[in-house]
């Protein structure tokens, strides 16, 4: 018998964004309530419009991607949308026409067509100030994380 | 179906039927497949009566459509998105040497090649730019590759509108500089050398007049580093 210990699969941390394995295929849609990181292949769209997306140095993508900041160091072919920012890393490979408010490309990034810079409006009706929680005090939590996880249809 | 320019332009090098032959350093030693050169690049800020005559007729106007040729650089999306207008990258060289090899020995004169290379770099809609900077990439165009360029540049592009392109100015060159250029201000570029680089063919005054003979105008500012800046309204 092995007196070695059982191995044990853990996951890469990524800050707490949802992961797609450099080994994972996905077609399809790609909704997502918290940030994504793709390190695998996805064909089709992508949403995670509150989140941050990051195409991980083998990721793939073959979709139309919104998001709130996309950041690539792997390949993209599709139009993207970033309604905060995008970053195109050193050695990425965009492909695809960019509508953002702020672009950060890293000399050795290969991009592919049109940059369009959307100035964010100021959102009508906020409220001016928020009411700040006091210090000791969580916020409450108003779904289980479980929710949070993104949803993929086929 | 293009017009073919080769012989015509002064120390052409473009006469073997099967394109140019391979890029060599002055060690003898091939240029590497980016033909970019290699070694720590060397940097300069310069002074550019071209790029402020380009900018002359841009910068008062807001939402207009303009091609950079040189690939995407941080600079120069965010000086021309900072003036309120939409940029098309495309990363010209690097997509010459994909779709004509490394050294860019293979046929610049093949038609399917050449039909294959415009859809690629330049496969836009009649009138679509409203300006182009294509600073020094036309130098790497054999003759008959260049005449295609240039005619659908003519086409792409927005009669009244302008393009600035770069031409070293010295005819007795085998090799020339290999340069990045990243806009500083309206009148100000940074230049970055990379390594030396073979050109297709070297030009003067008369052979750039006729090139782009079917353009409204051309008018030509010489630098220090001895290349001709060329503001050509369409």
């Amino acid at each position: 018998m092995s007196s070695m210990p059982p191995a044990r699969f853990e996951a890469e941390p990524r800050g707490g964004a949802a992961t797609l394995g450099k080994a994972v295929k996905v077609v399809g849609q790609i909704f997502s309530r918290e940030d994504l990181y793709v390190d695998g292949e996805v064909e089709g769209t992508v949403e995670a419009l509150e989140h941050k997306l990051t195409i991980g140095p083998n990721g793939t993508v073959r979709a139309t991607v919104k998001a709130r900041e996309v950041v690539a160091l792997g390949t993209v072919q599709g139009n993207v949308e970033a309604t905060e920012k995008i970053e195109i890393r050193k050695d990425a490979k965009l492909t695809g026409d960019i509508r953002t408010a702020r672009i950060i490309i890293e000399d050795g990034a290969y991009f592919k067509g049109s940059i369009d810079i959307v100035k964010p409006e100021p959102a009508k009706g906020a409220p001016k100030a928020q009411a700040a929680v006091p210090v000791g005090q969580a916020a409450p939590v108003s779904a289980p994380a479980s929710a949070n996880s993104p949803e993929i249809k086929r | 179906m293009f017009e073919p320019l080769k012989g015509f332009f002064r120390g052409s090098r473009g006469g073997q039927p099967g394109g140019n032959p391979p890029a060599y350093s002055p060690s003898g030693a091939r240029l590497p497949a980016n033909g970019r050169g290699s070694g720590e690049p060397t940097h300069s800020t310069r002074p550019s009566r071209g790029l402020e005559e380009f900018f002359v007729h841009i910068r008062d106007t807001t939402g207009l459509t303009i091609l950079d040729l040189g690939g995407a650089t941080q600079k120069n999306v965010s000086f021309i998105t900072d003036l309120g207008h939409r940029l098309y990258s495309e990363d010209f060289l690097r997509i010459l040497h994909e779709a004509f090899g490394p050294d860019d020995a293979a046929d610049q004169t093949n038609s399917g090649r050449i039909e294959y290379f415009l859809k690629q770099t330049l496969d836009y809609p009649q009138g679509h730019f409203d300006g182009v900077l294509v600073w020094d990439v036309l130098e790497y165009l054999n003759p008959v590759l260049l005449g295609a360029v240039v005619e659908r540049l003519q086409y792409i592009v927005r009669p009244k509108a302008y393009m600035l392109a770069f031409f070293h100015s010295d005819d007795k060159l085998e090799e020339v500089p290999s340069y990045t250029f990243r806009i500083e201000q309206l009148n100000t570029l940074e230049i970055i050398q990379q390594g030396m680089r073979r050109p297709a063919q070297l030009y003067n005054n008369r052979s750039l007049e006729k090139l782009f003979g079917r353009f409204e105008s051309v008018k030509f500012f010489l630098t220090r580093e001895r290349l001709r800046e060329v503001i050509i309204k369409v």
